[in-house]
């Protein structure tokens, strides 16, 4: 596993958001279970929580950016298309069997976290062909 | 793509770290491209050619030419 110094940095990115995300969380869980929000400020309470999860994407991106290991940068780029394919295959199995009334309705924001699982898959994979894997998973 | 990093690295008793620190890599990267389980970007394939101080065909081997 290859710390590499884009790598760190991403980490630390990674942990500082995470923290916020939980930060922000519970925040909004508290501010609408004791009604203290309605209105505009009801709206941005609620979206609050997204901001550190689009971060953590854009955290990524950006260690997409700055790694300057080409052979790193392909695991990561592999890791992230199976991460992708794995989300939108279970979005569309699962958006028609939704549509037929055959499962119950889930949150949109689930699919954040099965794309993070389509990343460990991805990490697995690369593991299993090419013998190494990339830290962001 | 074959190449013959292993022996100018064993030639010169580097291990991968020690290439791999001078190419500014990672070691990872190193044993990928050995094994022929990477293909390098041109830009690395000539860094690690001017490294050895040979031309690119003197490290790597031709696709079209390998057996």
């Amino acid at each position: 596993m290859p710390w590499t110094p884009a790598a760190k940095r991403y980490n630390v990115r990674l942990i500082l958001l995470s923290l916020l995300y939980g930060a922000f969380l519970v925040l909004a869980v508290y501010g609408f279970r004791h009604h203290l929000v309605a209105g505009a400020a009801a709206w941005i309470v609620a979206i609050l929580p997204a901001l550190p999860l689009i971060g953590i994407f854009a955290a990524m991106g950006r260690y997409l950016v700055e790694e300057q290991d080409e052979y790193i940068r392909m695991l990561l780029v592999r890791q992230m298309l199976w991460a992708m394919g794995f989300t939108m295959s279970c979005a569309t199995v699962w958006g028609f069997l939704d549509n037929f009334g055959l499962v119950g309705h889930v949150d949109g924001y689930w699919i954040v976290a099965l794309w993070y699982f389509g990343q460990g898959i991805g990490a697995c994979v690369n593991r299993a062909t090419l013998g190494a894997r990339a830290v962001c998973s | 793509m074959e190449n013959r990093l292993r022996v100018l690295r064993a030639e010169r008793n580097w291990s991968q770290g020690d290439l791999a620190e001078r190419l500014e890599v990672s070691r990872q990267s190193v044993n990928a491209i050995e094994t022929g389980k990477y293909d390098p970007s041109l830009p690395l394939a000539f860094r690690i050619a001017e490294l050895f101080g040979l031309a690119i065909e003197q490290v790597f081997v031709s696709p079209s030419r390998a057996e």
